[in-house]
């Protein structure tokens, strides 16, 4: 069997492992369901008439306004939960048992990868069922339903790589769960639950260079009005910076800790 | 070919030298039992031998391969049960045990396959869908040997596999160690139990403080520190007669009190009826005799000056600076 194949196999099987241990751990899943689906229905029961201000982008409904900016959450939170998931593991002893064995040992970063976007698949899914249930029109069709689903599922990786560097560097559980309040900041420090266009300074110049704003309206448009080829590109080349990121970092924090045991 | 060679082998943390320069070799099929109290490095010498630890110096060889050169395939020839069950609580045996296998490359249905064997040899199939965290500290031990055994390893590496476990549940550990060591694996042993070195081991080194202190076999090792002695109660009043009439026949040890005198022979068992028959001479009642042989305990007091249960903290490398990558 070749490495690749092997590798392969290995990732998938520890994506799988971390799946199960996200859904068998209901801290961990609850942040990604539970909570992005009740500020969802806040805000859209409490702020709906928002779609009336000038300025305000042109949509169907508050509620198909802010399904972006929901698997947004659920996606950074889903990263979260899996950084510290990796990091209990780390704390636990089980990340040994996967550096004794004979496998490319960033598979052991990339399967835990795969467990997290395997849950910003889950979380994309959701909240679109949840938007069609209440009445959202998917401007975009399904071809750009597809295209969020896709864009937050590569998202989960980028943030999951961040997660998992944080967890390699510091192989705490509650560091990594500390960085919870942080997500928020930069989730709001974006254009996830606001129009840019209606932002104030500060907050207005912030949002337009966060890289989460570039992937929040590339999700947002094949939503609220369908495909648009350079907001597309954008999302992809924000998410393919954090990636990169996020993987540079995970493989520096990786052989530190196979230095120092 | 050794099974392992270890040559001035050194980890540092910091200014803390936790292994010292050690030597070891262990022979094809044996089982070597590093005995050592906690602190002693017999946990960082582990890692570094499973490749989870580098060396800050020296060299070693496991299955042939060197650890640092050759790590991925040391891996491939080791199975590793660490010190603290290293398992997931949520998963089931069954998964923990598949996955195992995949890690070490098997093919699915050979994977799963031998996931049902092994659980059925540790005794684990009627538990083996259930989450690991309901299992026993026994159980899990168990399990993590069966895990270890996934891709029948030539060298198993068992960090203190019986430390807080039940007596019954230690002799099966044993029993299935040995059972492992008859059909042809090496094993390499931590423990912090004289008991266990001296049940199962055929070769024992004695570490501490980093440093290897004694080698050898428990009986040239326990031969090393002197003869049995015989232990009698005589009753308080008669100490001073007995021993002026067993003086001659052995040479005397400190007093212990509570009427007890002990004599160091050269012949174990075979100086105990003139012994007898000297204290029957001159009318002294015995109450009760014991032959005792020297333990490693004893060879530990002889090599380092204080004895081997029942002290140190926890071991764990000590905090500090990384050395260099290699």
């Amino acid at each position: 069997m070749s490495d690749l194949r092997t590798g392969a196999r290995v990732v998938g099987a520890l994506g799988a492992r971390s799946i199960r241990q996200t859904f068998r751990r209901p801290q961990l899943i609850s942040p990604i369901v539970v909570f992005p689906t009740l500020l969802l229905a806040i805000q859209t029961g409490g702020a709906g008439a928002g779609i009336e201000l000038p300025g305000f982008p042109p949509v169907q409904s508050f509620l198909q306004f802010m399904l972006a900016g929901s698997m947004m959450q659920s996606m950074m939170l889903a990263g979260n939960s899996g950084g510290i998931a990796f990091a209990v593991d780390i704390e636990m002893g089980f990340t040994d048992r996967l550096f004794a064995s004979p496998i490319p040992r960033f598979a052991i970063v990339l399967g835990r990868l795969a467990g997290t976007a395997a849950l910003g698949l889950f979380a994309s899914l959701w909240f679109l069922a949840i938007g069609l249930i209440f009445g959202a029109h998917i401007e975009g069709g399904i071809p750009g339903a597809l295209l969020a689903i896709a864009l937050i599922t590569t998202s989960a990786i980028a943030v999951g790589g961040i997660g998992a560097a944080i967890a390699l560097r510091t192989g705490s559980a509650s560091v990594v769960q500390g960085l919870f309040p942080l997500v928020l900041v930069v989730l709001f420090l974006s254009s996830a639950f606001f129009p840019q266009e209606l932002m104030v300074e500060p907050a207005k110049t912030i949002a337009e260079y966060n890289p989460f704003s570039f992937i929040v309206e590339g999700v947002r448009e094949p939503i609220i009005s369908g495909i648009d080829a350079t907001q597309t590109l954008e999302a992809v080349a924000a998410i393919a910076g954090i990636i990169l990121l996020g993987l540079g970092l995970s493989a520096s924090a990786l052989r530190h800790r196979l230095r120092t045991g | 070919m050794p099974a392992i060679v270890v040559e001035g082998l050194e980890r540092s943390f910091g200014e803390v030298l936790a292994v010292q320069g050690i030597d070891l070799r262990v022979e094809e099929g044996e089982i070597y039992g590093f005995l050592g109290p906690n602190g002693a490095g017999k946990t960082t010498t582990v890692r570094m031998l499973t490749t989870l630890l580098l060396p800050t110096g020296g060299r070693a060889g496991v299955a042939g391969f060197d650890v640092v050169a050759e790590a991925r395939q040391v891996r491939a020839s080791i199975g590793v049960a660490l010190q603290e069950a290293a398992l997931d609580p949520l998963m089931t045996g069954r998964e923990l045990i598949r996955l195992q296998a995949t890690l070490q490359g098997l093919p699915t249905a050979a994977g799963r396959k031998r996931a049902d064997e092994l659980l059925d040899r540790v005794d684990l199939s009627y538990a083996a869908d259930r989450r690991v965290g309901g299992y026993s500290g026994g159980m899990k031990r168990r399990l993590d040997l069966a895990a270890a055994l996934v891709h029948e390893p030539r060298v198993l590496f068992l960090d203190e596999p019986t430390t807080g476990l039940d007596p019954v549940s230690r002799k099966t550990i044993w029993e299935e160690v040995q059972a492992l060591n008859d059909d042809g694996t090496t094993v390499f042993l931590t423990t912090q139990y004289l008991e266990e070195a001296d049940q199962l081991a055929d070769n024992v080194g004695i570490i501490d403080r980093g440093l290897i202190v004694a080698e050898g076999t428990p009986e040239e090792l326990k031969g090393e520190v002197g003869n049995p002695h015989i232990e009698l109660t005589v009753g308080e009043g008669a100490v001073p007669e007995a021993e002026r009439v067993v003086a001659e026949l052995g040479k005397l040890r400190p007093r212990k009190g509570d009427g007890k005198v002990l004599l160091e022979v050269e012949n174990g068992a075979g100086d105990i009826p003139r012994v007898v028959r000297a204290l029957d001479d001159a009318g002294i009642a015995v109450e009760s005799l014991e032959l005792v042989r020297p333990t490693l305990d004893d060879v530990f007091v002889e090599k380092t000056g204080h004895h081997l249960e029942g002290e140190g903290g926890q071991e764990g490398e000590p905090a500090g600076e990384e050395p260099a990558a290699a």
